[in-house]
């Protein structure tokens, strides 16, 4: 039996393809910009990492204490949740305005983050106003949530304006960005079609663009306001408004209450994670 | 000796889905096999018992006279070993280049560190080379997978399995993406590597023509059950029918 | 006779068709209705509970911008603690990069562990995917209080309080890139006989690394971000910073603060983007 292709007779016609490297050995792999910036980014990362342990101020904290501290701290968050202080009604109200600002700051995001897209998909917006649009968006989504918010109890005083607004500015900018996404991922072809009939941009967007991309804006809305919740439990204290974060922070704070903290966590993360399981499901219905 | 033996084999999916009833059959060594039949008939799966990607649910397989149901993890990797496999998507890592691809063949052959490591031999380069160069990529060696088209990517993987050394070849749909000319070549290409080099190859094919041109023997399967075994000569339009379960005149194949 | 039967036919599944397109256009005009009163209900109820008034909110914006105006304009006392806050800005960046990459480290091995890919054991899977969810979703404020306690005001408690959250998410992150992406490659390798840290290296990490960057790089930018609010409570980096200045009245520095933020996480966003469209 012929065996043309067994190990001992390989007979390469064409030497002139294999390239070696400088020690006589066959080369394997491929040059390619796309690796080489994949490995330059991971490199620059590292390193800036090793700076950065290099470079803290770690006051010299006792480290081993430190965590075994935080670890039995952590068996009685976990272990032993109890209400003391605080009681499960007020607990649960303070949830639901925590629940209420992350709404009212969706709504509003999503309301302004509609007209915002329709103003910047690239498909059926002037060019110029879209770029000026998307690029003030970017500038409104690089404050973090937390100084809008600040921002606004100087201007507005402490309380849910302050809250509610300043979450809003983060939210429609965000929103924004993922509703122009969504109305630039649909199909050209009904567009045009419109467009070649002589409508108008406000018939376009509400045939043609609004329809077809309903579904991932809804998609896009609950995954905001999971953010939002979130969001508003920390900045609600910070603004006076109140909710589930200022319970956290009066039972870790002010009476340093683990088993308080405890149970407020639970009730926090359950939540989260209902939200996250309704999130998911919308996310699969509406496709 | 046959070189595949199914015995009353089984197959069950989340315990309500049977996609294979009591198939027995066997291949003998050098035999060149087409499995023809519907979609979502049991072909894939068929293929996937004999190297455990999928575990058949009872009944015997037969590898070489040895029975790989009972295979622990070592010994399904010295099964898998020696039979390549080749997929109607090519499956190959898509960002490494085309001789590195190749050189994956060579995985099953080493340990698990020298292999994690990447250290393959200079004999084991310039054998993936010579194989390259046999199925016509060798100007393509460095480039990589994703600049290739789909018959290229199919020869590419073709190679990978040559590499392994193989005595057995299973093919899931392997012209599946291809056009026409692809086709062909990929088709060619395996049936030269039959011949010369006394590889067994079983085949999953949807195009019927295909199948009796270059088959010695194609089997017929329709949910999940043999419905015809022999040569293509006696495969008469009657039996494709039935294979196929739709009445005469519907299917777009060209018999001849 | 026959003919106008059919006739009258045709006519009457013509009517019956149009009569369901009619009934789809009702169904959508109802469900667009019903989603609207139940945004505005929700609207209204949230409204009492918080004590909103959106018109109040409305006019809380011009009241806003011409306070920035007047106050958040660096002066020149601000400008001398320039140094100052360009070292905590660093600060500040380098810890999300630092909590980033170390996340990211932990969180690779554990996620091939819960993908369908690697298929290591369903039980095990299942653990993993519950243990990120926990890490994902425990707020970042609720890691920082817990913290306080025994690590103090710390960097490491802005660390760690990162550090967790990063975990959870990235895990997830990854699971899904690894089984998108890789599991056809991972398919062959297995057939070919490699070892499951064989295919890992040979398939997975080759296959999925510009998705898995692409990830990091992402979080890294929502992690300056979030280090601004973490800052603030641990008493560390550029929004502890922030938070000095304004509750001292400075307003002025604490504008300084607020550009280089915005010019930080901005800068970030484009290298980022830049990075992203060239490896994948």
């Amino acid at each position: 039996m012929i065996n043309e292709f067994a190990i001992a007779n390989a007979s390469i016609s064409s030497q002139n393809c294999i390239r070696k490297t400088r020690k006589g050995k066959i080369k394997i792999t491929s040059k390619s910009t796309k690796e080489y910036v994949i490995k330059l980014t991971i490199l620059i990362l590292l390193v800036l990492t090793v700076c950065a342990f290099l470079s803290f101020d770690y006051k010299n904290i006792d480290l081993a204490k430190a965590i075994s501290e935080t670890w039995s701290n952590v068996k009685v968050l976990l272990g032993e949740p109890k209400l003391s202080y605080s009681t499960l009604p007020n607990v649960f109200k303070a949830l639901w305005i925590t629940f209420s600002l992350g709404i009212l700051s969706t709504i509003s995001g999503a309301v302004i983050g509609i007209l915002g897209a329709l103003l910047c998909a690239k498909n059926i917006a002037n060019h110029i106003i879209a770029n000026i649009i998307k690029s003030f968006v970017a500038f409104i989504r690089a404050f973090p949530t937390i100084l809008w918010v600040l921002i606004f109890t100087v201007a507005a005083g402490l309380g849910s304006v302050a809250a509610v607004v300043g979450l809003t500015f983060h939210s429609a900018g965000y929103l924004i960005k993922a509703y122009a996404e969504s109305m630039e991922e649909i199909d050209g072809g009904a567009i045009e079609a419109l467009k070649s009939s002589g409508a108008g941009f406000w018939q376009i967007a509400f045939q043609a663009v609004l329809p077809s991309s309903i579904s991932r804006m809804v998609a896009w809305t609950f995954l905001r306001f999971e953010i939002n919740f979130i969001n508003a439990l920390a900045v609600g204290a910070a603004a006076g408004a109140g909710g589930i974060g200022y319970d956290l922070w009066m039972a870790g704070n002010f009476y340093f209450d683990l088993s308080e903290l405890g149970f407020i966590t639970y009730i926090t993360v359950f939540s989260v994670i209902i939200l996250e399981i309704v999130a998911t499901q919308v996310k699969i219905n509406v496709r | 000796m046959s070189i595949v033996e199914f015995r009353n084999v089984n197959k069950i999916y989340n315990k309500t889905t049977k996609a294979l009833t009591d198939v027995s059959f066997s291949v003998e060594k050098g035999e060149f096999v087409s499995i023809i039949g519907p979609s979502g008939s049991g072909k894939s799966t068929i293929l996937r018992c004999i190297n455990r990607l999928v575990d058949a649910t009872n009944g015997k397989i037969l590898f070489n006279g040895y029975d790989v149901s009972y295979a622990g993890k070592r010994e399904i990797r010295q099964v898998r070993k020696k039979i390549g496999m080749i997929f109607q998507h090519y499956n190959l890592v898509e960002r490494l280049s085309v001789i590195e691809n190749v050189l994956h063949g060579r995985l099953g052959h080493k340990s698990t560190i020298s292999g994690m490591l990447g250290y393959y031999s200079e004999q084991e380069k310039e054998k993936a080379f010579s194989i390259i160069e046999k199925l016509g990529l060798i100007e393509q060696a460095y480039k990589r997978c994703d600049e290739l088209s789909g018959g290229q990517k199919q020869r590419v993987s073709i190679a990978r399995s040559i590499m392994q050394e193989p005595s057995l070849i299973l093919c899931d749909e392997p012209i599946a993406s291809l056009d026409p000319n692809a086709s062909k070549i990929i088709m060619d290409q395996l049936n030269n590597i039959n011949k010369t080099m006394n590889i067994t190859c079983i085949l999953n094919l949807h195009q019927v023509d295909v199948a009796m041109r270059y088959s010695q023997r194609i089997i017929g399967l329709t949910s999940g059950k043999i419905v015809y075994d022999g040569p293509p000569e006696t495969l008469t339009k009657e039996k494709i029918y039935d294979i196929y379960q739709s009445n005469e005149g519907e299917l777009i194949t060209d018999v001849g | 006779m026959l003919v106008e039967k059919m006739n009258i036919n045709n006519h009457l599944q013509k009517d019956n068709r149009s009569q369901k397109q009619i009934s789809i256009f009702i169904k959508r005009k109802r469900i667009f209705l019903i989603t609207f009163l139940i945004v505005i209900v929700l609207y209204a109820a949230a409204s009492i509970a918080t004590n909103y008034d959106a018109i109040k909110g409305l006019a809380s914006i011009p009241k806003a911008i011409v306070w920035i105006t007047k106050n958040l304009i660096p002066n020149e006392k601000s400008w001398e603690r320039l140094p100052k806050i360009l070292s905590k800005l660093i600060e500040s960046s380098l810890l999300s990069v630092a909590v980033t990459v170390c996340a990211a480290a932990c969180a690779f091995p554990f996620s091939l562990l819960g993908t369908r890919t690697v298929k290591v054991n369903l039980w095990i899977a299942r653990i993993v995917r519950i243990t990120a969810a926990f890490f994902r979703n425990v707020p970042s404020v609720v890691w920082a209080i817990l913290l306080l306690f025994s690590f103090g005001q710390n960097i490491l408690t802005g660390f760690l309080a990162l550090f967790f959250t990063t975990f959870g998410m990235l895990t997830r992150a990854f699971i899904e890139s690894i089984d998108e992406v890789s599991s056809n490659c991972v398919e062959a390798l297995n057939a070919a006989g490699a070892t499951s840290l064989q295919t890992v290296f040979h398939g997975i990490i080759p296959s999925s690394m510009p998705q898995l960057v692409s990830w990091i790089l992402y979080m890294i930018e929502l992690n300056i971000r979030d280090s601004t609010l973490i800052g603030l409570l641990t008493a560390t980096g550029i929004g502890a910073m922030f938070d000095l200045y304004y509750k001292r009245m400075d307003y002025g520095s604490a504008s300084l603060v607020v550009i280089f933020i915005v010019i930080l996480v901005i800068g970030i966003e484009l290298i980022s983007n830049k990075i992203r469209k060239v490896i994948m």
